[in-house]
């Protein structure tokens, strides 16, 4: 899926360019494209260090044991394969804490260390497992509490309230993570009933 | 208002000092603790590289060939037919390819129509009410190495139609 995804965006692009005479566009694509990963990537060192070493920190006091066991009876529903002692469990409620609030520089390394975790537990295979796609799907549908960001932008071009968007967000956002959730799960018996429950 | 600016403001300080406070407490070597930990970050935030640089350079040359401009303009009437504000559409299907390029084109529709008008409402709903799927895919997956996503992309992207549809739903119920 993703190979075929990655090659029709990459041909389509180059196919369009001999058409619509962006030839010189698409070689500047090339590189600024390559370029602002790397970037990104760089940029996110030192977000990385910063929340890793203090979510080991959190976890070495047992900090995370303990938030994992208060929203438990909720989170487990929602990972029925993850046990419920298992330090992903953890992961995932800081993860999701951490984009309620709009936090979504703590948010990614929390995120990627659940996902080592889940990785773990299906034993280091390299295809994604049912945990994994329903940990993704209430991601990129994150339910937001405060999105900073806009707010912030709101504020620049001087808006009367710019927090005025909080409400809707947290409806809109609340809405697509149930929706998220129960896309998650018709794929999931989808799976299942052709065999393999994966 | 004062309120919400005031926790996004100490919300990150304080967790940090209570981390901080609670691992003393427990007795644990925090700053040594702290370090081991970060050592890991590093390592993850090169691993990512070549899955973003790959993901990067095809979203960037579909865009700049002018090609995501000619989808746009196929699918805008459909979107259109179902109620999305024809401003809107850019917006909406970029959200799930490009978060940069997302956030460039909300600023844009805030700064034209004004962040109190219903279309940058609309646009501060849309922005805050999802998040960019194919960089969390390329992020987490990549990061811990699954090569195979299973239908991940799949619901990721039907969860951004839900988000943009109940967006819309939610903003013309509120403002409109």
């Amino acid at each position: 899926m993703v190979n075929i995804i990655w090659v029709v965006m990459t041909v389509v692009g180059i196919v369009f360019a001999m058409i619509n005479g962006t030839m010189d566009e698409v070689n500047k694509a090339i590189f600024e494209g390559a370029k602002e990963a790397v970037a990104i990537c760089i940029g996110l060192i030192s977000i990385l260090v910063f929340w890793l070493g203090l979510m080991n920190i959190a976890q070495e006091a047992g900090l995370l044991h303990r938030l994992s066991r208060i929203f438990q009876p909720f989170i487990s529903r929602l990972f029925p394969e993850v046990p419920k002692e298992h330090p992903a469990m953890g992961f995932i409620i800081s993860n999701m804490i951490a984009n309620l609030f709009g936090l979504g520089n703590a948010a990614t390394p929390m995120g990627i260390k659940a996902m080592e975790q889940l990785k773990i537990l299906n034993d280091n295979k390299s295809s994604a497992s049912r945990s994994m796609i329903t940990f993704l799907a209430i991601n990129t549908s994150s339910i937001t509490l405060i999105p900073t960001t806009v707010i912030a932008i709101r504020m620049n071009y001087g808006s009367v309230a710019p927090t005025e968007i909080v409400g809707t967000t947290l409806v809109a956002s609340l809405f697509s993570t149930a929706a998220a959730i129960m896309i998650d799960r018709y794929y999931y018996y989808r799976r299942s009933k052709k065999g393999g429950g994966r | 208002m004062t309120v919400i600016n005031l926790i996004s403001l100490w919300l990150i300080p304080v967790i940090i000092g209570f981390i901080l406070i609670y691992g003393t407490i427990k007795k644990v070597p925090t700053y040594e603790t702290f370090v081991e930990g970060g050592k890991e970050g590093i390592q993850i935030a090169f691993s990512i590289i070549p899955y973003l640089v790959g993901m990067l350079v095809a979203i960037t040359v579909f865009r700049e060939s002018g090609a995501l401009d000619f989808l746009m303009n196929l699918i805008r009437p459909y979107l259109m037919s179902i109620g999305i504000p024809a401003e809107i559409v850019p917006l909406a299907i970029i959200r799930p390819i490009s978060g940069n390029a997302a956030l460039g084109i909300t600023s844009d529709l805030i700064a034209t129509y004004g962040p109190d008008s219903f279309i940058g409402r609309l646009a501060s709903t849309m922005q805050g009410s999802t998040d960019t799927t194919l960089y969390i895919l390329t992020v987490y997956f990549g990061a811990v190495g699954i090569k195979k996503m299973g239908d991940a992309l799949k619901v990721g992207l039907l969860a951004d139609l839900i988000a943009i549809i109940t967006s819309i739903i939610v903003v013309t119920i509120v403002f409109g």
